[in-house]
């Protein structure tokens, strides 16, 4: 038998005391957390919260006004990542990381095809044959449920859950080792979010991802997630398995939370 | 660049203007531009683009770097796609023989300067001679991505694929990459660079060439520079490599092969011909006797006649 | 008999904060142990507190005090009070099993697949595992044509029986039974004794809550009566 423990007993991304200060406001103070690989963590909270700062700072799509970001890099090596150069970030964010945003728009290019979105990151990494793209974008899209038939066609025909299901293929064809997502299934139908989340749920047990996943919905941590951090105001209210924090919530806050939704 | 010790006042009765138009300091800083641009090749050096007596689009970006590294005995060119006397050329040339007091020519053998739009002459460059583009948009990745603070990036960190998703896309739509002029090139292994909207057939020309290519855009406020003798290779993919276009016939008018040609309508009736788009390049072929298929004498006569009728040869 | 499960002074309550605070007790001192081998049947009234013992072990509940101590792959002695999440999920895909009578619904994934999981996590192959989950829904009576597909539609017995064979069909040396024969015809409720019994004879402990008499009557080994830990209030 071999198990998680063995494959992962060092952490992919580690956040130490991240803060990050809006002037005088708060935005996300002293969180600190360990990410294993194959790992989904869930930070929840309402609007405001600061999960997304905290989403933002440790993509390091936002600079933190103190506290630390590191990640395992492919060699093993454990990396602050603001002390990065921007070309090694950037290239680490369209290698090894995913970023799936809640609104499709912001993630894809919509001029242009569906095939050039998810064969765009491996242009980036110098595939120069038009056909191995092709093939791969194909492979990818019948992975994420749209017909080959689209390839050709601009996101701009596709419907918002075919949008975001070419998100996250285009961000999955380089096999990233972490994925962030904000609210992946955020402003689109309950029947659409269910087949989206199945659709997550699959690829990251099947591809063995590790996931920052930003959502306001409890049902979807529930499905998705191991791990759960509650966030309100800022700060870390709450932390622990996910159905140990749903199931017997201890923070008041979290009680609230649990008991302000229909069923999870 | 003879252009550089230049300080002198045009001559005769336009005295009031400074030699080339532009005043020194200017020129000065123009000339500081095109150096840092011929060091970095391919990289677009930002400079200060001054209103030139025409509008933009017309060539403004050409005729500062132009301007800039005349001297008083270069000899200038100017081509407007290919041609040395449409609207264009014409009136850029009037400009510099006025402001500049400058020789000026048709014969690309004979120019020290050659400022062109849209082409690159069919005679191939030598040493010492300095090409100078128009360029209406010198950003290769602006197509896809519109953020300048972005694209600057993007070229910095040599982020780069997003010209390959513009081939793709080409392909996917047309069966094969359908960009057909201002085809994307990298310079010396480093920079991507727009060639201008030159046609792709030029592109290979651009390689490894003699003379030095200097790039201006006026309203876009950017110079670049390819250095004599510098790797310029065009994007492609493995199994859809760069290829240039390829004519059926060779020109009607001098038998010229290998050379980019322009369609001629000759009628209202579907009457048309093939010839040069560089004119130079076709006199000179037809004084040193080549003759195409519907050279001068015969084209004349047959216009003169009126519509001539289907099926005759000119030959 | 080795001990695979040993519970002391394993006590825990629930502070209500939106009932301005109020503490509800549920258990206090709970002690006991759970050997190799060994069916031991929580008993007690409704409400007193024997499911949250159960999801104590399972970590779905906080435990507030005591110690709740398994043993753990390579012998190691693990306090599920204190484990971190990482750890409590490596217990659950190794070496704690959870048998409970509701289905927790994976939607589009068949039924044959549902099962399969818990021993694909544990390392076995896809073809393997799926040789073994259709033994068991075939003993288990599922219809065979309802093997490969998601069991959302099935019906709430066809659905039971799926999640008793996902619950059966991986070795846990510790298996938490949670009403696995509620509602089950006799011929089913057959299967289910007789698949404790052979865990049994592999050696896995189990500690459950049944309340069908016949079957506590055969599978038992010993009764805990959980109204004895009953916490002051």
């Amino acid at each position: 038998m071999s198990g998680a423990t063995d494959r992962s007993e060092l952490p992919l991304l580690r956040a130490n005391g991240l803060t990050r200060f809006y002037g005088e406001r708060i935005g996300c103070h002293d969180v600190s957390f360990e990410l294993f690989p194959g790992e989904v963590l869930a930070i929840v909270g309402e609007s405001g919260s600061g999960k997304t700062t905290l989403l933002n700072c440790l993509s390091t799509r936002l600079p933190p006004t103190a506290g630390a970001v590191e990640y395992r890099m492919r060699d093993g090596q454990m990396r602050d990542l603001f002390q990065l150069s921007e070309a090694e970030r950037r290239l680490l964010m369209r290698t090894d990381w995913g970023f799936v945003h809640q609104n499709a728009a912001d993630g894809l290019r919509m001029t242009v095809s569906a095939g050039a979105n998810v064969g765009e990151r491996l242009m980036a990494v110098g595939e120069r044959h038009y056909g191995a793209i092709r093939g791969t974008a194909l492979d990818w899209l019948s992975r994420v449920e749209i017909d080959e038939t689209r390839i050709d066609d601009e996101p701009r025909a596709f419907s918002g859950g075919m949008r975001q299901r070419l998100q996250i293929a285009r961000n999955l064809v380089t096999s990233p080792r972490l994925v962030f997502m904000d609210e992946p299934t955020g402003g689109l139908d309950v029947s659409v979010q269910a087949r989206l989340l199945d659709l997550i749920r699959g690829l990251v047990t099947d591809l063995g991802l590790s996931v920052v996943i930003v959502t306001h919905d409890l049902a979807v941590a529930r499905l998705l997630s191991h791990r759960l951090m509650v966030m309100r105001h800022g700060k870390v209210i709450e932390t622990g398995l996910t159905d140990r924090v749903l199931d017997d919530p201890q923070a008041p806050y979290t009680q609230l939370l649990v008991s302000s939704i229909l069923q999870v | 660049m003879s252009a550089l010790d230049n300080t002198a006042r045009a001559d005769g009765s336009e005295g009031s203007y400074n030699f080339a138009y532009l005043d020194e300091q200017t020129k000065r800083m123009i000339r500081r531009a095109i150096l840092k641009a011929i060091a970095v090749p391919g990289y677009q050096v930002p400079f200060a683009s001054r209103e030139m007596p025409m509008p933009y689009g017309w060539g403004t970006g050409g005729v500062q770097v132009t301007a800039a590294i005349l001297g008083s005995d270069d000899v200038l060119k100017v081509i407007d796609q290919g041609s040395d006397d449409t609207t264009n050329a014409v009136s850029i040339r009037a400009f510099f023989e006025k402001t500049a007091n400058v020789a000026t020519t048709t014969h690309t053998a004979e120019a020290t300067i050659i400022q062109t739009r849209h082409r690159i002459p069919e005679r191939q460059l030598e040493e010492g001679q300095i090409l100078v583009y128009q360029v209406p948009i010198p950003e290769p990745l602006r197509f896809l991505e519109p953020r300048e603070t972005e694209t600057r990036k993007m070229h910095a960190l040599e982020e780069y694929g997003l010209m390959h998703v513009k081939l793709y896309e080409d392909i996917a739509r047309h069966g094969h990459i359908a960009t057909t002029y201002a085809y994307p090139v990298k310079v010396d292994g480093r920079y991507v660079m727009d060639p201008s909207p030159t046609p792709k057939f030029d592109n290979p020309k651009m390689h490894d060439m003699a003379a030095l290519q200097l790039f201006g855009a006026g309203r876009e406020k950017r110079i670049y520079a390819v250095p004599p003798y510098t790797r310029v290779e065009s994007l492609d993919f493995e199994d859809h490599p760069f290829q240039v276009q390829r004519f059926d016939k060779p020109c009607a008018l001098c038998a010229a092969e290998d050379v980019y040609l322009d369609e001629v309508i000759l009628d209202d009736r579907g009457g048309r011909m093939f010839v040069c788009s560089d004119t130079d390049h076709c006199e000179e072929r037809r004084t040193a006797g080549h003759r195409g298929e519907m050279a001068g004498e015969e084209i004349a006569a047959r216009l003169s006649a009126g519509h001539a009728s289907d099926g005759e040869d000119g030959q | 008999m080795r001990t695979r499960l040993c519970l002391s002074g394993v006590g825990k309550s629930f502070t209500m904060h939106l009932r301005g605070g109020i503490r509800l007790p549920v258990v206090s001192h709970v002690d006991f142990s759970v050997g190799a081998g060994e069916c031991v049947v929580l008993g007690g009234p409704s409400g007193a507190g024997k499911s949250s013992i159960l999801k104590m072990i399972y970590g779905n509940y906080a435990c507030e005090t005591g110690q709740i101590l398994v043993t753990a792959e390579g012998d190691e002695i693990v306090n599920i009070a204190e484990a971190s999440p990482r750890r409590m999920l490596a217990l659950r895909r190794d070496t704690i099993g959870y048998v409970s009578q509701f289905l927790r619904v994976i939607p589009r994934v068949s039924a044959e697949n549902v099962v399969a999981e818990p021993l694909i996590a544990q390392g076995a192959t896809e073809g393997e595992a799926l040789v073994k989950a259709r033994d068991l829904l075939c003993r288990l009576n599922v219809p065979e044509r309802l093997w490969s597909l998601p069991p959302a539609t099935f019906s709430g017995g066809e659905q039971q029986r799926v999640n008793i064979a996902r619950g059966f069909i991986a070795h846990y040396p510790l298996l938490l039974l949670d009403e696995p024969t509620a509602s089950l015809d006799a011929r089913n409720r057959a299967v289910v004794v007789e698949l404790v019994e052979e865990k049994k004879r592999n050696g896995v402990a189990m500690l459950g809550i049944l309340h069908d008499e016949d079957v506590r009557e055969r599978i038992a080994d010993r009764i805990i009566d959980v109204a004895s830990f009953k916490a002051a209030a």
